[in-house]
């Protein structure tokens, strides 16, 4: 009996060390050591603003308990900057680039060469000519058609409306605009004569530029009922246009942008925006985040050969719709991670 | 004292001046809603802030150097200004705050060109990147600041507001070009400042202290650049600080330079500045009414602009009387 109790007892204490290890359910050991060490690189269009900061939360987040190293390169709104950082990179030689072209074109030749180099190439938000392994970002042509689609409800002519819009382009060259002006002219002609674009001009992302061109095609068309913004950050510019004419109750602005607060809602409820598509940033980081864990667990044998699209489900926000979850705030995305 | 000018019956300033009527009037008379009164103040205003950053620029260039740091200064205090009212700090502080970071950079400015002797292209090229850099790491958060603090009305109204119908920017714009005129023509430091940019060193011999010029000179060029900032800041309620690292300043030294202000120095004035703000003023918004496409419109106005560069240098060619060393 006491022989018994001994051997249990022993049996015991040498099972206890064992009882504290976490077991191994076939994949957790092996996935954290597929992360371990690896080397991710984030090179957005600038850091410094709502959405490449949002973006980046989940990657340092998943750095830090993971155990990869993050390398984050900001060429601050430079192309030329962006590109060099990029062929950089490329030499560098990181498990993975995760990339947030400024342009269509600007960096389709330096993903072909990160591939052909065995990197594994994200592309977020700006879609790139050059397909890379995965692309997470909104749909932009389907994002205009329905600011479009927004802007037809509230000023169409079938509505009471006078049917008249004007446009805000960013800078042509970016996807943004590229394939957003044609989802809206494709749109508005489909809308058979109910709505018309009577102004359509571009003020590269820079509010105080869209606050120029507003101010003046307000005057020029003293019947506008809609304007049309491609993104929040310039569309403010645009609002205050609207705001100083007195025209807050008669010109519905409809923008769009990735749902941080301030931009966002903050907007909707103090009357900017009557209408405001989200991409929301944040859910793009987590998708972000998931995406470089995949990449570095299950390295694609050929990069670039089979391109994955993660098309941003969009939330129309207006102040009928929104809801305590409809935005975020960069303070507590960085706090408690995507 | 007088600036010398070359005396040719068409100057580059009448050229710009009679381009910038020209198309006023084809505006007017093919464009109803050019005419409006309304129309008319919104050009102006559009322009005004283009027009502030101008008078700072031709202070620099008449006084014979140039401040590339103009737009990094508007931009980078302005946008701290928001973010110390967003902190907390009462707006009356925040603003001096503000108008203490422009002012000591200007004094840098200054610094290195009248001490150290470093071409004023160069100084203030390092000092805006400088300042850019140390602000956006050291003072500021975000890139863009949107100002969330509830302030006064006023300030608001700063950028946002009308007097008399008239906005207030333009107001504004107004305000500096008297201010600046009175001190360029009036003034014995204004008055020192086109002696020193005619022939410096003519005006060190003559006993004018060039070094506490050029300090004051960058200072106020610094202090004009913070006035448009907050002016830009309260019209739209947010700073967006990459306008710092933006080709803005190029359009600053156009305002200035096509209006007839040359940049060897010691010419020209206020009302240089206020024709080339014009000439763009008129062009943009005509431009805006009849919806020329963007790419389009960069053509026309490039087209313009040189076209009133040419004219000028068929008008008035250079030669050894005319040009000057310094001049580029």
């Amino acid at each position: 009996m006491r022989k018994l109790l001994t051997t249990v007892l022993a049996g015991f204490l040498t099972a206890a060390p064992a009882l504290a290890e976490k077991p191994d359910d076939g994949l957790v050991f092996e996935s954290a050591a597929a992360l371990k060490g690896k080397t991710v690189a984030y090179l957005p269009i600038a850091m410094g603003f709502d959405l490449t900061e949002a973006w980046v939360t989940g990657l340092k987040k998943d750095a830090e308990t993971w155990g990869y190293e993050l390398t984050i390169r900001d060429p601050n709104w430079s192309v030329d900057a962006g590109a060099q950082a990029f062929a950089q990179l490329i030499q560098e030689q990181p498990d993975v680039i995760v990339v947030h072209p400024p342009e269509i074109q600007a960096y389709a030749r330096l993903i072909q060469q990160a591939e052909r180099a065995g990197i594994a190439v994200v592309v977020v938000s700006l879609k790139a000519s050059t397909n890379a392994d995965y692309f997470i970002g909104p749909d932009w042509y389907d994002m205009a058609v329905a600011q479009t689609k927004s802007v037809i409800e509230m000023c169409g002519k079938s509505k009471g409306g006078s049917g008249k819009i004007a446009v805000m382009q960013g800078v042509l060259t970016n996807p943004t605009s590229q394939y957003g002006i044609q989802a809206i002219e494709a749109t508005v002609a489909e809308s058979g004569g109910d709505i018309e674009i009577v102004s359509n001009q571009a003020a590269d992302w820079d509010a105080s530029k869209a606050h120029a061109i507003a101010t003046t095609v307000l005057q020029a068309n003293p019947d506008l009922c809609g304007y049309v913004g491609m993104w929040d950050n310039m569309d403010v510019g645009i609002a205050a246009a609207i705001r100083e004419a007195g025209k807050q109750d008669t010109v519905k602005l409809v923008s769009s942008g990735g749902g941080n607060r301030d931009s966002a809602c903050a907007n909707i409820e103090n009357g900017n925006f009557a209408t405001y598509i989200s991409y929301d940033a944040a859910a793009q980081a987590r998708d972000l985040m998931m995406v470089v864990r995949s990449v570095l667990q299950n390295p694609p044998e050929e990069p670039g050969a089979h391109p994955v699209a993660l098309y941003t489900p969009l939330r129309s926000i207006d102040k009928a719709t929104m809801h305590s979850g409809s935005c975020w705030s960069l303070d507590t995305l960085q706090a408690y991670g995507p | 004292m007088m600036a010398t000018r070359t005396r040719s019956p068409l100057s580059q300033e009448m050229i710009v001046a009679a381009i910038a009527a020209l198309l006023f009037m084809a505006f007017f008379l093919t464009q109803p809603v050019f005419r409006t009164t309304d129309n008319l103040l919104s050009l102006l205003q559009n322009v005004s802030i283009l027009g502030i950053l101008g008078l700072g620029m031709a202070l620099s260039i008449i006084g014979r150097g140039i401040d590339l740091s103009i737009v990094t200064v508007m931009a980078m205090s302005s946008a701290w200004v928001l973010q110390l009212a967003n902190s907390g700090l009462p707006l009356g502080l925040a603003l001096l705050a503000g108008l203490l970071l422009s002012i000591a950079v200007g004094l840098v400015n200054g610094a290195l060109i009248a001490f150290l002797e470093v071409p004023a292209i160069f100084a203030t090229l390092a000092v805006a990147t400088l300042n850019y850099g140390v602000v956006r790491t050291a003072l500021l958060d975000d890139n863009l600041v949107y100002l969330k603090a509830e302030v006064p009305g006023w300030f608001h109204a700063i950028g946002g507001g009308a007097l008399f119908g008239i906005p207030n920017p333009v107001l504004l714009f107004a305000l500096v070009c008297l201010l600046l005129h009175l001190f360029l023509r009036y003034d014995i430091a204004g008055r020192f400042l086109y002696a020193m940019g005619e022939n410096p060193a003519a005006a060190r011999i003559t006993g004018i202290a060039n070094r506490p010029l050029t300090l004051l000179q960058y200072a106020i060029c610094s202090v004009i650049g913070f006035g448009a900032g907050m002016i830009l800041a309260s019209t739209i309620g947010s700073v967006e600080t990459r306008i710092a690292r933006s080709t803005m300043v190029y359009d600053v030294i156009l305002v200035a330079v096509i209006g007839g202000i040359g940049l060897s120095g010691g010419k020209g004035g206020v009302r240089n500045v206020i024709i080339g703000t014009a000439l763009i003023g008129v062009l943009l918004n005509g431009m805006t009414i009849l919806n020329t496409p963007y790419t389009v419109q960069n053509i026309i106005k490039s087209v313009i602009l040189m076209l009133a560069i040419v004219a000028d240098s068929i008008l008035n060619p250079r030669d050894e009387q005319t040009s000057q060393q310094g001049d580029i």
